[in-house]
């Protein structure tokens, strides 16, 4: 019995069950991570974990079913299952009508993301040497607490729906990070490389080795050190230039969430929340500046948020989000567009096969800006340079967003000048992409494998491609 | 229901990694099944309706200085054997490992809580019918959130004799109420016992915060006096959990914590107790460490924080039951914290924003201030001194003269929770403690309306 016949086995199970639309997916995936800490590993884990999640559809309401079990009989199980929490779903139904699902072509296909080097074929003392010499590194330079880290996601998955739908996919993902913190008066620096969390891709372990863990180690650690005698980021109002990897939360954050059409539609609202977007505006709402051009782009080759299809299967599709500033397209899935009156989905993923797909984003980034970095900086009188994320928070709309970052320097007269600790910034979404007047060319696609979303709670990896760029009147420096 | 099934399953796969590893291995297995049903609703309609039931395996092999751990949530027989021989070659081929704290030997722990077998056996249409009753009782407003269920048996064997097992059920609910002009209003309970949630109890509560919160004003940013209800209560005291009585933080002096101090005000008393009966939780962890009732602060005083075996070796001190599946990289965190309330008569309900009687006793003793139900996306910016930013949510009010006088948009606060505790700024707590579900896991915090003498309010709704 192959995945697909388990996976078809749920499928007509569900049908018989009185579903007017089923679909299951078959999922199995490996994990793999280690830490060390100070020159020690601290921890080895491998998971494994694989079964089969089925939707049905009925009487325009919806439910959801997953087994750690491919067995037939489990699988038609699950699927009368699913059928039957349907049909409890009706009972308190949609007073506007049934959801039903936008039209789709029958996809038939296989896509793997490119992988040169098979991350969990790579030698557990090769990856443990590469942790623990550069926690040593970093603790010979100064870090109290070095720490260093690498995840593997080895995921293959077979989808099949009551329209005909039959796609498996391989995804391999990895990536990898060190942080030095130093411990101060009453407070904490951090540094991290190559992000706060580490970078990561649908790619292999030639990622980790491009990183070049090993040879930042010392950097970060004295940085880590300096942070805490340096003075505190000035509070007030001015020119911002922030850097690659935090600008890629900020658009997560401000921008690819408020973009979720079930954000829009009201169905986060109770957790996640809501967004400030109002479709009616979609086409016409001014959301940035005219270099603002964020682009929802699964196929871009590599990046942490790509795939062949997603998890309802529409095939991969790149498309425009905000395109000189206006706002132009959302994040959606075949139901949320049907209720919406929209006619593209594309969006809808699940974190394993025992929870719901759901929107999500794929990788939603900037395209290149006219700009280098020195540029902006040699432009700028008097500002703030920042980078590198360290905390994040942001209103249940989408709009009053506040970070901080690890490590700030002044510009004056187009120089960069002292170093600067607990750099923050604040502010409200759309007035401040509206004051963005200078965006790099150096476009890097940052990966996020922590996205929390949907009750059961689902973690998401998406994909940010971003760069430096500078944003005027913002207000810095907001301490407690 | 019976945690036996997953006491023998993990008795086997100890027998067949014992025989791989050899005699002289560190071996310990966990077993966790969990049934859950999560039926969710917005716009007043049910619109993902979800169930699953996973059994995974947990199995760490210490054998020769190195360690590995693995899962799975493949039990049969050849997966399971294929677990046990890749955890024992990554063993041997992973870097050694120093602070291995060894495996706890034979240990009584203390029997589970009785099983609600009105949440075991709760169908679909159970929790719709409890879904149908929170969306009626909010009325011509809109309706958004869940109600779930949950069965929980969990078994730990290992190689030094200990074999332990247990079981808990629980029920939750989470939900708003909004009205056409998007003001809304909450309500959170969790309980071991489904019949302990009134869904129509909650729901009238919900609407009439909404209503309330119709037509809030900007008002400006600074430090005011708050009353926080239970809601906002267990963000602090998560977040404390998290940051500051983490035993892993405590070690590397990340934490604000120096045992024996009076750090906060002598009326906060905060506990985890997993055992008890406001929350549910197992008397054991995933090292088979017994869990009791931990005082984490008395009167005051800091006195302990939660560890696990390889942090408490660190330490100096034993493991008091927090291991985790990712407690050696992330840290222990106590899951079920509760903060003690003051003693006071049972609260009734009342009109008006206020979640009942206790909260407006708070609110009484305001000559100016704020009151706040719920916080929202708060984030450490230092976890030494537990300092958090984040926004207020789903219904803020300026207090004057003791009185509840007009409804405020969302604030956003930058805020040290440790100090916002610290002797003299406590100046009132509820008599009303209630259990406050988490998204993940069965974790809850339980805690009451506090009255503190200061808030950090950073940025108003415009910024």
């Amino acid at each position: 019995m192959t995945h697909f016949d388990a996976a078809d086995a749920a499928v007509e199970a569900a049908l018989g069950a009185g579903a007017t639309y089923a679909d299951a997916r078959v999922m199995h995936r490996r994990y793999e991570s280690m830490s060390a800490r100070n020159g020690d590993v601290e921890d080895l884990t491998q998971r494994e974990s694989a079964g089969i999640g089925v939707r049905a559809l009925v009487g325009g309401s919806w439910g959801f079913f997953g087994v750690p079990d491919l067995d037939d009989a489990v699988a038609r199980r699950a699927g009368v299952r699913a059928a039957e929490i349907a049909a409890a779903s009706a009972t308190v139904p949609n007073r506007r009508g049934g959801q039903g699902l936008i039209p789709s072509e029958p996809e038939v296909g296989t896509w793997a993301s490119e992988c040169l080097i098979d991350p969990l074929a790579v030698p557990l003392s090769e990856k443990g040497d590469l942790l623990t010499s550069a926690t040593a590194e970093m603790r010979k330079q100064g870090a109290d607490i070095a720490v260093g880290s690498y995840d593997i996601w080895d995921t293959r998955k077979w989808f099949v729906s009551s329209e005909g739908h039959r796609i498996d996919q391989h995804v391999r993902e990895c990536g990898g990070a060190i942080t030095s913190t130093v411990i101060g008066d009453g407070e904490t620096q951090v540094r991290s490389y190559p992000s706060r969390r580490g970078q990561f891709g649908t790619r292999g372990w030639e990622l980790v080795e491009e990183a070049d863990l090993g040879a930042h180690a010392a950097r970060i650690a004295e940085e880590a050190r300096a942070l805490t005698r340096a003075p505190q980021c000035p509070a007030g109002e001015t020119t911002v230039i922030i850097g690659g990897e935090q600008l890629a939360l900020q658009i997560h954050e401000s921008v690819g969430h408020a973009i979720e059409l079930d954000r829009i539609l009201g169905w986060e609202a109770a957790y996640a929340g809501t967004s400030w977007l109002d479709l009616s505006q979609l086409g016409s709402l001014k959301f940035g500046s005219e270099l603002m051009n964020i682009v929802i782009d699964p196929t871009y080759p590599g990046a942490l948020g790509s795939f062949g299809w997603d998890d309802e299967g529409t095939r991969a599709h790149k498309r425009d989000a905000v395109r000189n500033g206006i706002w132009k397209g959302v994040l959606a899935g075949r139901e949320s567009a049907a209720v919406a009156g929209l006619d593209y989905g594309g969006s809808v993923r699940a974190d394993g096969w025992a929870r719901l797909p759901m929107v999500r984003m794929t990788n939603v980034g900037l395209e290149p800006g006219p700009h280098t970095l020195e540029e902006m900086i040699a432009a700028t009188d008097d500002g703030i340079y920042m980078d590198m994320n360290r905390s994040w928070s942001i209103d249940d709309r989408r709009l009053n967003f506040q970070f901080g970052c690890q490590i700030a320097y002044e510009i004056k007269n187009g120089k960069l000048g002292r170093m600067l600790k607990n750099p923050t910034y604040t502010g409200i979404g759309p007035r401040f992409w509206a004051s963005m007047d200078m965006l790099s060319s150096d476009i890097v696609a940052w990966g996020t494998p922590n996205c929390g979303k949907g009750q059961p709670g689902q973690t998401g990896h998406t994909g940010h491609p971003s760069a430096p760029a500078r944003f005027t009147n913002v207000r810095v420096g907001v301490r407690g | 229901m019976s945690d036996q099934a997953e006491l023998e399953l993990a008795a086997r796969v100890l027998e067949l990694a014992r025989a791989s590893a050899g005699p002289s291995a560190d071996v310990d297995v966990s077993v966790n099944r969990v049934a859950l049903a999560l039926t969710r609703f917005a716009n007043s309609y049910i619109h993902q309706n979800v169930a699953d039931t996973t059994t995974e395996v947990q199995l760490r092999i210490h054998s020769e200085g190195r360690t590995a751990s693995a899962s799975s949530t493949l039990v049969g027989a050849d997966a399971l054997g294929e677990m046990v021989e890749r955890t024992v070659a990554a063993a041997k081929a992973s870097p050694a490992d120093p602070g291995w704290p060894g495996l706890i030997g034979t240990t009584p722990v203390l029997p589970s809580h009785d099983i609600d077998e009105a949440i075991v056996d709760a169908s679909p249409a159970d929790r719709a019918s409890r879904v149908r009753d929170y969306i009626e009782a909010v009325g011509d407003l809109t309706a958004a959130g869940y109600f779930r269920t949950r069965y929980w048996a969990s078994a730990y064997a290992n190689s030094a004799g200990q074999a332990v097992s247990g079981a808990c059920t629980e029920a939750a609910l989470d939900a708003i109420a909004k009205t056409a002009a998007l003001s809304d209003g909450v309500a959170r309970q969790a309980s071991r016992r489904i019949a302990d949630i009134d869904c129509a109890v909650h729901g009238a509560r919900a609407a009439a915060k909404a209503r309330a919160w119709d037509g809030a004003v900007e008002i400006e940013p600074g430090a005011y006096e708050v009353v926080l209800e239970p809601t906002a209560v267990a963000d602090v005291v998560y977040c404390l959990g998290n940051f500051g009585f983490n035993g892993k933080l405590v070690n590397e002096h990340q934490s604000f914590l120096e045992f024996g101090t009076r750090q906060m005000d002598g009326s906060i008393t905060l506990v985890d107790d997993g055992v008890s009966a406001f929350a549910a939780g197992l008397p054991f962890d995933t090292e088979g460490t017994p869990r009791r009732r931990l005082a984490l602060v008395e009167n005051g005083v800091s006195r302990d924080a939660a560890y696990d075996r390889r942090s408490a070796a660190e330490a100096g001190v034993a493991s008091n039951g927090y291991a985790e599946a990712e407690s050696a990289v992330f840290g222990m965190s106590p899951g079920n914290i509760r903060l003690e309330p003051s003693a006071g008569s049972a609260p009734t309900e009342v009109d008006g924003p206020a979640s009942n009687s206790s909260v407006l006793e708070l609110v009484a003793q305001v000559g100016r201030g704020l009151l706040v139900t719920d916080h929202f996306y708060t984030r450490c910016l230092d976890p030494r001194r537990v300092l958090m930013t984040g926004l207020t949510r789903n219904g803020t009010w300026l207090i004057e003269n003791g009185e509840i006088v007009r409804p405020v948009k969302n604030m956003r606060f930058t805020q040290s929770y440790s100090e916002s505790l610290g002797p003299g700024n406590v100046l009132g707590i509820g008599s009303d403690a209630i259990a406050i579900p988490y998204n993940y896991g069965t974790n809850s915090a339980t805690a009451p309306a506090l009255r503190l003498a200061a808030w950090n309010f950073t940025g108003g709704a415009s910024g």
